[in-house]
């Protein structure tokens, strides 16, 4: 079983410290709820996985192996994708050019690589159609919901073997019917056995899929514990720092 | 989703409008270059009504095509440039700089080089290996191991250039070129100069992170006073014994159309083709579209950045040698103002400034109707100062049409 770890991760910019030696662990087939307030590091800390930047110090192992990140493919490749707070989506794209963003088909036309459309707008249809959207992978991303754009973020992932995905603030920018959706998919992604961090601050949703709650507050881990022995008052107070450490 | 009516979820609603805004004739009638398209036609046909004897004949239509051709093929580097929501202001001075090197290593009919002898060479040599070698360090430091080999190479040859221009024509060796080989160096050497400029203004933007309009302003700057230097401020016309081969490139014509029209004919197609059938071209739409989003699912943006201004160099390179072969001399002022033109090429033919938005087509059919109006000016017997006036209320027309397409569109 697939085991992600991270020891003593710290990150600092300049004199701002962002992480100071955080430590976790994400086996396969487990939802992990990452709460803690603005600035407590959760995008720091999914961003220093995904490869976006190093960490100033600790070191991340997959399977126990240490691996070294130097870009997002890096990443990718060891099976960890991300679902970023914004989407990462470039509005003047279609939905399936978004989806493959990075990672284009290709064919072979002579000495040339010339893009496969018909393929990459097939495999975007056929994502959508999991995912249970309505995301049309030809239009423009520009005139896309909310609701769309989640499925184009999410379909990214679902792209390659992933073994790990981390979700920022999913349910942040939509309805409510779809945020139910948003949930199903996570399950459906555990189910299948994928390691899952749902970063939110939305204690219901944190709550209604997760296995393990775990809180930063300030660059530090101060609670990591099953769902079942916490309850979303004890969490509020580790987040705002009336609970200091549980 | 199934499909139930739910009042609650806007999706619906969106999806059908958007629906109606992606018919194929809707999407055509947004499009800036079918306009501008039809702007120049009806200026031709008014144009051929009016001056029945002047303007429709093959003499002008000659004329006119090989005239925007220049300033065609630079628009489409531009395009890359602009894509990426950048600028680059230098490709004027550019053609000068380009230009003065292809026309003096024609007269001379050879290149010189900084051998790494006696006390000038060897200082230079030191001086050159020096920069390398720092620069090399410092960005290896500063940002890691690609930049580092990018920018010391980039670094490398510009020393190397600079060096030999400084020292000579005393400290350097003369290669004595073979009549036969010494045009294709030439043009090899404008191309390479525009390339290496562009090289320099990519380290700067992509890898430093300033802004494009500083660093290619101080590029349009730098090139120039380069030019001027190294033309000595005089006219190079004496283009020796591969001058007959060498006018042919850009002065001759094949099929009754001027060579650099079919270049450009050719490299509108071969850049239609990168934008539309690589992941380079979507990479240039991507990076303009949300820079941040297309490095975070993995796009080499940095990269790409670099080659779209050393892109933009080459095509101010093909440019320069088309124009010196065509003039049959080279200029220090070659290519003055010619950035401004260029940029309004491009953005007439429907790039957006801010980025992501243009096309090769667009930049051929905006470098064809500034040349149009141009002529057509000259022709109804307008003052010729007046054409600045004309192409700069294009210039505010063309955004100004992006910006009511943009509004209707949200």
């Amino acid at each position: 079983m697939a085991v992600l770890q991270l020891r003593g991760i710290a990150k600092h910019f300049g004199a701002i410290e962002a992480l100071k030696g955080v430590d976790m662990t994400l086996r396969a087939g487990e939802v992990l709820g990452l709460m803690g307030d603005n600035g407590a590091g959760k995008s720091t800390l999914v961003k220093i996985i995904a490869g976006n930047f190093p960490p100033s110090a600790g070191e991340i192992l997959i399977d126990g192996e240490p691996q070294l990140f130097h870009e997002p493919k890096d990443a990718r490749e060891k099976g960890i994708e991300v679902v970023y707070q914004d989407l990462a989506l470039c509005d003047n794209l279609t939905a399936a050019e978004n989806v493959f963003l990075g990672r284009e088909l290709w064919r072979q036309l002579g000495p040339l690589r010339i893009l496969d459309y018909r393929r990459m707008y097939d495999r975007a249809a056929e994502l959508f159609k999991e995912l249970k959207s309505e995301t049309r992978p030809r239009d423009l991303v520009k005139m896309m919901s909310g609701g769309q754009r989640q499925a184009i973020a999410i379909a990214r992932t679902r792209l390659s073997e992933a073994r790990f995905v981390l979700m920022d603030e999913p349910t942040a920018a939509i309805s409510v019917r779809q945020v139910v959706e948003v949930l199903e998919l996570i399950r459906r992604l555990r189910d299948s056995g994928i390691g899952v961090i749902l970063i939110s601050h939305r204690m219901p949703d944190v709550f209604a899929v997760s296995d393990r709650v775990m809180v930063l507050r300030r660059g530090t881990k101060v609670a990591d514990k099953p769902v079942g022995e916490t309850s979303p008052e004890e969490v509020t107070g580790l987040i705002t720092g009336a609970i200091q450490a549980a | 989703m199934n499909r139930t009516t739910d009042p609650a979820t806007s999706v619906r609603i969106e999806d059908v409008t958007g629906q109606q805004e992606q018919t194929f004739l809707q999407r055509l009638g947004q499009s800036q270059p079918l306009w501008v398209t039809v702007a120049l036609l009806v200026i031709v046909l008014v144009m051929s009504w009016l001056q029945p004897q002047a303007f429709p004949t093959a003499d002008n239509f000659f004329n006119i095509t090989r005239n925007f051709a220049f300033i065609g093929i630079m628009a489409l580097g531009m395009t890359c440039v602009i894509l990426t929501g950048g600028i680059d202001l230098s490709v004027g001075s550019l053609m000068g700089f380009a230009g003065v090197l292809t026309g003096l290593v024609l007269q001379a009919s050879a290149i010189p080089v900084v051998p790494p002898t006696g006390e000038a060479g060897l200082l230079a040599w030191v001086a050159i290996l020096t920069v390398t070698g720092l620069t090399a360090a410092l960005f290896r430091w500063w940002i890691g191991g690609t930049a580092a080999v990018i920018a010391g190479l980039t670094m490398f040859l510009a020393a190397f250039v600079t060096a030999g221009l400084a020292l000579q024509p005393e400290g350097v060796v003369w290669l004595t070129l073979p009549p036969g080989s010494i045009w294709i160096v030439a043009t090899l050497a404008g191309l390479a100069a525009g390339m290496l400029a562009g090289a320099v203004n990519g380290v700067f933007v992509a890898y430093v992170g300033l802004p494009p309009f500083v660093v290619t302003l101080g590029m349009l700057a730098a090139a120039r006073s380069l030019a001027i230097i190294l033309s000595q401020n005089k006219m190079i016309y004496d283009f020796g014994p591969d001058a007959e081969i060498f006018y042919w490139l850009g002065g001759g014509q094949i099929l009754g159309i001027a060579n650099p029209v079919w270049v450009l004919l050719l490299a509108t197609l071969v850049f239609g083709f990168v934008f539309n059938f690589t992941a380079w071209g979507r990479y240039l739409y991507a990076i303009g579209g949300n820079e941040n989003a297309a490095r975070l699912t993995g796009v080499p943006v940095e990269r790409t950045k670099f080659q779209a201004y050393v892109v933009s160099g080459f095509t101010a390179g093909i440019a320069t040698v088309l124009s010196v072969s065509w003039a049959g001399s080279a200029l220090n002022a070659m290519g003055q103002g010619y950035e401004l033109r260029v940029i309004a090429a491009t953005v007439i033919g429907g790039a957006n400034l801010m980025g992501g938005e243009g096309g090769a087509y667009g930049a051929f059919i905006g470098a064809a109707l500034i040349e149009v109006i141009r002529n057509s000016l000259l022709m109804a017997g307008v003052d010729a100062n007046w054409q600045g006036t004309f192409v700069g209320a294009f210039i505010i027309l063309a955004v100004l049409l992006q910006k009511v397409r943009g509004r209707a569109r949200d």
